[in-house]
Parts: structure tokens; sequence; C-alpha cells
């Protein structure tokens, strides 16, 4: 028998779930109206919400002073660049640890997990200094291996999971139609894990358009991406908000549309082998 | 060419010993089934063939050449699985072409074999569908014409047959028949139901714990069983066992008597006992009967055999299909 949901309680749950929703979202929407401030109305206190007067000299002010395009550019090579790599890679690796387990499988997923638990700046130096004497410093295609590498171990997990739900027996079939190991996984496991494939695609293109340690870290002009461009304007010489409000907001506008158009395809993502 | 032999076979998967030593001939153009209960190393047995596995000992010679070592892809040899395996993202005509595509074959020859063995299959009509639009029996179609074009030197089946209605199963079963009897190919079949092995094998080859318990035609393992496991596997419903006096009085250990080789009176017989549960099929009737002095055994009547539980009935065991058996289970 399903249980009895009083009108009462789907009234408090509902507000509950606006409010909570209202708290996270808040923080995007203030960072969206103060970049419509001046730089004076954005520090007035008390805060004016909607009342103020409403200016695009921000906009402007920040695409005159940065490039903001050439930033664009970086994190969009930088961030489907090192998924499509972390791709080509992962896909062999969950294939051979979901297909053909060994008794060490289930540890090396582990470890691979274990290394996303240690604070990046740990390893800071060491992978600056080697950046820097092989001279991938502030140049994108360092950062697509740096960044490519800090995913990879998310990448792995997800399509292991994902693939671990395609019968085996399909890729025996494969196998016994004269299927070698690559046609295997091209013209059989790859298109059945589309849509895993693509929620892995999706979710691993927003946390490498976030990513900021390494990106900040290990370049400076040429190679930064939209995350440098931002703090670029968090200066100490002065209180720049509203600029700084206008350059987050256009920096987190692409990836929010390409979150909301595949929305179905990232919560699936995300919950994936949560419920069965 | 489609012979295949085993040599010394033996499969270990850690501490289990799931196959200890097997050695087996099949010849060109059999009709082999593997049947044993589940469990018995049947399948693995099959895997092993297919390649799917590594033998963890001994031989397996595929048309007089070893294949122990070869990969699954060039052994020849072409897989029904029990999941049908189809391909889900590839139409039927996708999926019977892949082993061809993958075999290189040019595009004119790959579509001339596909619609040759739509037509054998009664597919054509579906060429364009996906798997998941069609029905269980046409996709174990589908999974067959997916072997067949490719002309293998031997077919192995995985309980093919199993996920299908009991109807269906009848008529597939007549269709892989007359499917060996066209192609003359080598087919190994594996079931754990004894009425698909005794309908459709030349040759059947019973499993037990991974080894193998009798290999010989449907009519002679109805006829001789070599052990009790064969005798009690092979024939439905069971033979029965009886031990004891009775067994003694005729020399044996056990003796076994197959409930179609028991007449059946209401006034007179051998033994005497008591009908626990009566079915009633139609075409026969079967009483699960409790006989004094010897316990339960089942026995076929005809189908008019007017019996209901509680009624007493009368036994009279065919002599001449008395199946003797010493100690240790071996027939006499």
């Amino acid at each position: 028998m399903a249980r009895k949901v009083t009108t009462q309680r789907k009234v408090i749950m509902t507000a509950i779930a606006w409010t909570l929703g209202i708290l996270i979202f808040f923080p995007i929407l203030w960072t969206f109206l103060t970049s419509f401030k001046s730089e004076a109305d954005a520090i007035a206190s008390p805060p004016q919400f909607l009342f103020f007067h409403w200016t695009t000299e921000n906009y402007s002010e920040v695409q005159s002073r940065s490039n903001y395009l050439g930033h664009f550019m970086n994190s969009v090579i930088i961030s489907f660049g090192s998924t499509l790599l972390g791709l080509i890679i992962a896909i062999p690796a969950a294939w051979a640890m979901a297909f053909s387990p060994t008794k060490r499988t289930k540890d090396v997923l582990m470890w691979m997990l274990s290394t996303k638990m240690m604070p990046p700046v740990g390893a800071l130096i060491p992978i600056y200094l080697m950046f820097r004497n092989s001279g991938l410093l502030d140049s994108r295609f360092g950062l697509v291996i740096v960044l490519t590498l800090i995913n990879l171990p998310i990448i792995v997990w997800m399509l292991y999971t994902y693939f671990k739900e395609i019968p085996g027996e399909i890729l025996e079939a494969a196998r016994m139609d004269g299927a070698s190991l690559a046609k295997e996984i091209i013209y059989v496991l790859t298109p059945m894990a589309v849509p895993g494939i693509a929620s892995t695609l999706l979710l691993n293109i927003i946390l490498a358009w976030n990513e900021a340690f390494w990106t900040l870290n290990l370049s400076a002009s040429k190679a930064a991406p939209l995350t440098a461009f931002i703090a670029s304007y968090s200066s100490p010489e002065g209180l720049f908000y509203a600029k700084l409000s206008a350059a987050s907001t256009m920096a987190i506008a692409p990836i929010l549309i390409l979150g909301w158009f595949s929305q179905k395809q990232l919560v699936r993502g995300l919950t994936f082998g949560a419920v069965k | 060419m489609g012979s295949i032999t085993l040599q010394k076979v033996s499969k270990v998967f850690g501490e289990a010993k799931v196959i200890p030593s097997i050695d087996l001939d099949i010849k060109d153009g059999e009709f082999v089934v593997f049947v044993g209960p589940s469990g018995c190393g049947k399948s693995t047995l099959l895997r092993l063939i297919a390649g799917l596995e590594d033998v963890s000992g001994g031989k397996i010679v595929i048309d007089g050449k070893d294949a122990t070592e070869r990969a699954p892809s060039e052994r020849g040899l072409a897989m029904v699985f029990q999941s049908y395996a189809l391909y889900p993202h590839m139409s039927v005509r996708n999926n019977i072409a892949f082993p061809l595509k993958m075999a290189g074959m040019d595009k004119a020859e790959i579509d001339k074999k596909v619609a040759d063995a739509a037509r054998v299959l009664n597919l054509t009509d579906y060429l364009e569908r996906k798997p998941r639009q069609l029905s269980g029996g046409q996709r174990q179609r589908v999974a067959i014409g997916r072997a067949i074009v490719r002309q293998p030197s031997a077919f192995l089946f995985d309980e093919p047959l199993s996920n299908l209605d009991a109807a269906l199963r009848v008529n597939m079963r007549i269709e892989i028949s007359e499917l060996h009897q066209q192609l003359k190919t080598t087919m190994i079949y594996v079931t754990h139901d004894q009425v698909e092995a005794m309908t459709m094998a030349d040759k059947i080859v019973v499993l037990n714990k991974g080894n193998i318990e009798q290999v010989g035609s449907p009519l002679e393992l109805y006829k001789n069983p070599r052990n009790l496991f064969v005798a009690g596997f092979i024939g439905s419903p069971k033979m029965n066992f009886v031990k004891g006096q009775t067994a003694a009085q005729l020399g044996a250990h056990t003796i076994g008597i197959r409930p179609e080789h028991v007449m059946l009176s209401n006034e007179s017989g051998e033994w005497k006992g008591r009908v626990t549960v009566a079915e009633h099929l139609g075409s026969d009737t079967f009483l699960h009967i409790d006989v004094d002095g010897i316990g339960p055994v089942t026995a076929r009547g005809g189908g008019e055999f007017a019996a209901k539980a509680g009624d007493t009935v009368y036994l009279t065991p065919d002599k001449t299909r008395i199946h003797k058996f010493n100690e240790g289970g071996l027939a006499i």
C-alpha cells in the first residue's frame, strides 16, 4: 500500500524544497544582479536587491579590459580536450575492469579513487617543476594533460559502473563473430554505452570547466582559461565587485547553458547505480 | 568439416575443479547434446570449446588442428547464446551481417548472404527492425541467423530455448533439427532438459560434476544406462529405483524400472499400492503410488486409466525391462 501523503505534509515539503533551491541558487542570482550594478551600488549597505540603477557598463568594461573570447576558447579547448583524451584512455581501462576483472580490480579502482582524496596542493610543487622543466607551463597542452589526469579516476569509475550493466554475453557474441578486441570496443561496446559515455562526457566537461586550482597555478596568460579571467578581477588594487560579477557571469554562462540542455543526461549520470 | 576432439581437457576456477579431465570425440556433421543438471560443467565445456574460457589443461583439436591457444574468432565456430546476445543497437540486418563484416566480406556478397539467411529463418520482413521490437522466438531466429551466415565448421548452442515459452520451445526444437538436416554441420547443443537431448541428438553426452557419465545415442542411453545417474537422468518421468529385498531377490543392490514399464491394473498384480497423486494428461496418466513394502513408485497408465488419489491399484513390472545396479551404482 502506498504511503498516504497529507496535503499539509506536501506543503511543508514543497516549502523546504523551494527554500533550499533558492538558497543554493542565491549566490548565482546575486552575482548576476551585481554584474548590472555600478561599483558603488555593489557595495552599498544595506544591499539593494532590484531597485538600483541597471547598467551594462561592467560588461563593456570587462570586454575592453580583457580578452574574454581568448579565455573562453582556452576553457573550451582545455575542458573538451581533457575530457576526450580521458575517455580514450578510460574506455579500454573500464572495459578491462568490467569484463575481465581480476582479484585486484577492486583494489585498483579504490586506489584510483584514493588519488582524489589527497589535497591537490600536495602535488603542486613536483608537478609545477615538471611543467617548468618540460616547458609546459602556460600551455593549453599542459593543462589538457593535467586535467585529464586529475579527472581520469572519475571517468573510469563512471564508465565502469555503466559497463557493468552491459551483459558480457553480447561482447562474447562479438568475439565469436570474429571481432578483434578493438572492433569489439568500437562496434559493440561503445554504441551500447552511448548514454553512459554521454553523461560521463558532460559531467567531466563541467568539472574541467570549473577546475580552478591547477589552471590558476599552471597558466599565466596565453593558456589561461575563464577561471583565470575571473580571478584577474579579484585583485588587491581595489574593489571591483561589479566587474568581478560580470566576469563571473560571463564565465559560468556557457556551462550553465550546456548543463541546462543536458539536465536529463546529467541527472542520470550522477545518480547512476544508486537505484536499481 | 567440423570434427572436434577434446584430449584430457580440464578447467579449474580458483580452488574449484569444474572439469577434472574430459576426453571426447565429435565427428563431422554430428548433433551432439551435452546434458546434465545445473552446475555439471556442461556450459563451461562449451565455452572451453568456443575459446571464451581458457583450458587449465589438455588439448582441443578442431578439424585436425590444435586450437587450444587460438582466440574464439579464429576457431571457425559460431555460437547461439541463452540470452540471444543480439546487438541491441543494430538492426536485424546488421546483426546478421556483423560476422561477415568482421570477416571483411564485400557488401554485395554480405547482402546476398543476409537475404538468404533471412529467407531460411522467415525474417525477411523484419530485417530493418531492432532486436527489442521482436518477439522471443524471432530474436532466437536472428541469433541463429547470425550463426549460420558465416558457414562455420560447427555451431555451439548454449541452452538456446530456455527463455522461450513451452509451445515455442517445441517449434524451435523442430526448426533447429531441420536446420541440422539441411546444413549437415556439426552442432553442439547444451541443455539441462533431457527431452531436448532425447529428441534432437545423434549423440548425447551426459555430464555430472564435470565428468562424462555416459556417451551414446538417445536410445542407447535409454535402454542401457551405464549407472544410476544416467538411469535417473534420462527418461521422463524418472526411473523408479527400488532397493532392499526386492532388489536382492534379483541379485542386485538396486533395481530400476521406468514408469512406462510398469503395468497397471485395478484387479491384480505383483505389487499392491495406494495412489497418492494421479496426473491425468489425456494421452497418459501418471500415478504416484505408495507400494506396500517398497515405497513410492511412479507408473504410467493409458490416458483413460481411471484412478484417483486413495485408490488401491496393482502393479506388475516388466521383468525384461528391469535395470540392475551394484552397490557402486554401476549397471550389472
